[in-house]
């Protein structure tokens, strides 16, 4: 595994001029993640309209590269989806970080999957598997209401 | 044993990590074990395995001489008064923790004030936060100047008449500042006030002399200093280890045990409840005894020359950052880069082999006085060379590559 397999040209544009990284007027959902160990933290804002599609998700917070990047392409990507679809998303990405080779997903189209699929590099550094999910736990936190701030070291 | 041989006595050089030579600069976070230091370990678990202080057999005799041998070597290479001054606890963790709960049991009221500073590691700040709210005390920190570095004049400013303990590293595990604990030792004496000094990062790489320092505390932690895990050791002025509490209650620490009262035993069983870390204890005379072989002067002069060394190259590599310009330096240069996350350059030098920490290496406070959430540290052990921080370098120079820096 060469290092620049994990910092491809997308991840590193995505971390140096992040997507969405501001907070949406309005917000109806939101949460808090944070990584203890590394410092790294990330709020997401979501607003759903009517018929629980995303109308509007963006967040705040600071981290290294990995981190930065996920939250960017992670808010690019699920913006116009349903909750369900989301969650679904927000699923399947988590299992191909863990352990799946690919996407399965039929709620996302192949540049999308392409995109996505650019975070892989990480699974050969577990140490930076946190770096890449804590957003999109963050979301799912978000969307459910939890009103609890994900802490990674709390993840199983 | 010359400079240059140093490393060879170090069998975790022979690894290849990604296939490079490993560049070990994360020894202030744990320092690797010389050869005679892991054969003790083998040894004694082999060969000569007993429990101490407990049974009238040969093995148990020789445990026990051994054991107290190694307190013996701790006292004469801190330069304590007294053997019975060297209390062996889990860590230096344990060692303030235990100060916190034996001092502050007994000397500590509403109201009364400890004074640390903003340069220290959680493990000197937190055991002090539980008495703040146990007990209503209050904690005060001494400022850092531009600097980054801790004077006598930061300390005395905060003093007042409620301070009854002051809490100071000896050497700033992110700034790689040195204090000035003899003198602020001094100062707090003249009023009446006790000293604490955690010493994780000073034992490692500076000359102790508990009796000229005079402090009353001296936490150690013996992995950070080329010896076993689960290991530390307190230093304390024998008047308080004799009118200090317990700390922890259990066999081996007590007298006589009656049903309606107890007596706790002598110096040092007091503080030694239940069975120790008996191996490591043992080994932990070889890492002395590696030390000595070396010689303190020949150690610091080796790490000076290479703290200065590194300190030049990375002020001449640009878009790299030192953290603090303490004028007394030691073994710790940490450092940001402008546009690359910390955990980023971790994990690219990582790759060439070269270890260091990046985060906030328990010191958020320091970080969040800095205003950045986190830093990367190379930090040296006597083991290291120029070529070590020639390789740094040149992986940093890489890692603002793939950047595009």
């Amino acid at each position: 595994m060469n290092i620049k397999e994990l910092y491809q040209e997308i991840i590193l544009e995505h971390g140096k001029n992040p997507r969405n990284l501001r907070k949406t007027e309005n917000f109806n959902k939101d949460a808090v993640g944070k990584n203890p160990l590394c410092g790294d933290n990330v709020h997401v804002f979501l607003k759903l309209d009517e018929n629980k599609k995303v109308e509007d998700i963006s967040f705040e917070g600071s981290g290294c590269a990995i981190s930065m990047a996920s939250a960017s392409i992670m808010t690019d990507l699920i913006k116009g989806k349903e909750e369900a679809e989301v969650k679904e998303i927000v699923n399947d990405f988590l299992g191909m970080i863990k352990e799946n080779p690919e996407l399965k997903s039929k709620n996302l189209e192949e540049d999308e999957k392409t995109k996505l699929m650019c975070l892989s590099g990480v699974k050969q550094y577990p140490m930076r598997v946190k770096c890449a999910t804590l957003s999109w736990h963050t979301l799912i936190s978000a969307i459910d209401n939890t009103q609890e701030e994900i802490n990674t070291e709390q993840l199983g | 044993m010359s400079i240059s041989d140093i490393k060879k006595e170090f069998p975790i050089f022979n690894n290849k990590i990604h296939n490079n030579d490993l560049v070990y600069l994360d020894s202030a976070n744990s320092s690797q074990k010389p050869q005679s230091v892991i054969n003790r370990v083998n040894e004694f678990y082999t060969n000569e395995f007993s429990n101490t202080g407990r049974s009238v057999h040969y093995l148990a005799v020789a445990a026990t001489n051994l054991y107290e041998n190694t307190r013996s070597s701790v006292q004469k290479y801190i330069n304590a008064k007294d053997k019975n001054e060297i209390v062996f606890t889990k860590g230096a963790t344990e060692a303030i923790n235990l100060v916190a709960n034996t001092f502050g049991q007994k000397y500590l009221e509403q109201g009364d004030e400890i004074l640390i500073t903003e340069l220290e590691h959680h493990s000197n700040y937190v055991p002090w936060h539980f008495l703040r709210q146990s007990k209503g005390i209050k904690i005060e920190f001494a400022e850092i100047n531009e600097d980054s570095e801790i004077t006598l004049e930061s300390i005395e400013k905060k003093i007042n008449s409620k301070t009854k303990l002051i809490a100071i590293t000896h050497l700033s595990n992110v700034t790689g500042a040195v204090l000035p604990v003899k003198e602020i030792t001094e100062l707090a004496h003249s009023k009446g006030i006790a000293v604490l000094v955690d010493g994780c990062q000073g034992a490692p790489h500076l000359r102790l002399d508990m009796q000229d320092i005079d402090c009353d505390f001296y936490a150690i932690s013996c992995h950070k200093m080329y010896g076993p895990t689960g290991l530390g050791v307190l230093y304390a002025k024998k008047k308080w280890l004799e009118q200090l509490p317990p700390y922890q209650g259990g066999g081996g620490m007590i007298n006589d045990v009656k049903k309606d009262s107890i007596t706790y035993g002598d110096l040092p069983n007091k503080y030694e409840a239940g069975t120790m870390a008996t191996a490591q204890v043992i080994a932990f005379d070889q890492s002395i005894k590696f030390l000595e072989k070396i010689g303190i002067e020949s150690m610091i002069k080796h790490e000076q020359e290479l703290i200065e060394y590194g300190q030049e190259i990375l002020k001449r590599n640009n878009s790299v950052k030192l953290i603090g310009n303490p004028k007394n330096r030691a073994a710790v240069l940490s450092f940001t880069i402008e546009g690359v996350h910390p955990h980023d350059i971790a994990t690219i030098l990582d790759e060439d082999g070269v270890a260091i920490r990046a985060g906030h290496h328990c010191c958020q406070i320091l970080h969040d006085k800095l205003g950045i959430s986190a830093s990367a540290r190379a930090s040296l052990g006597v083991y290291n060379t120029k070529e070590d921080l020639d390789q740094l370098n040149s992986s940093i120079n890489n890692c603002k590559k793939i950047f595009n820096l």
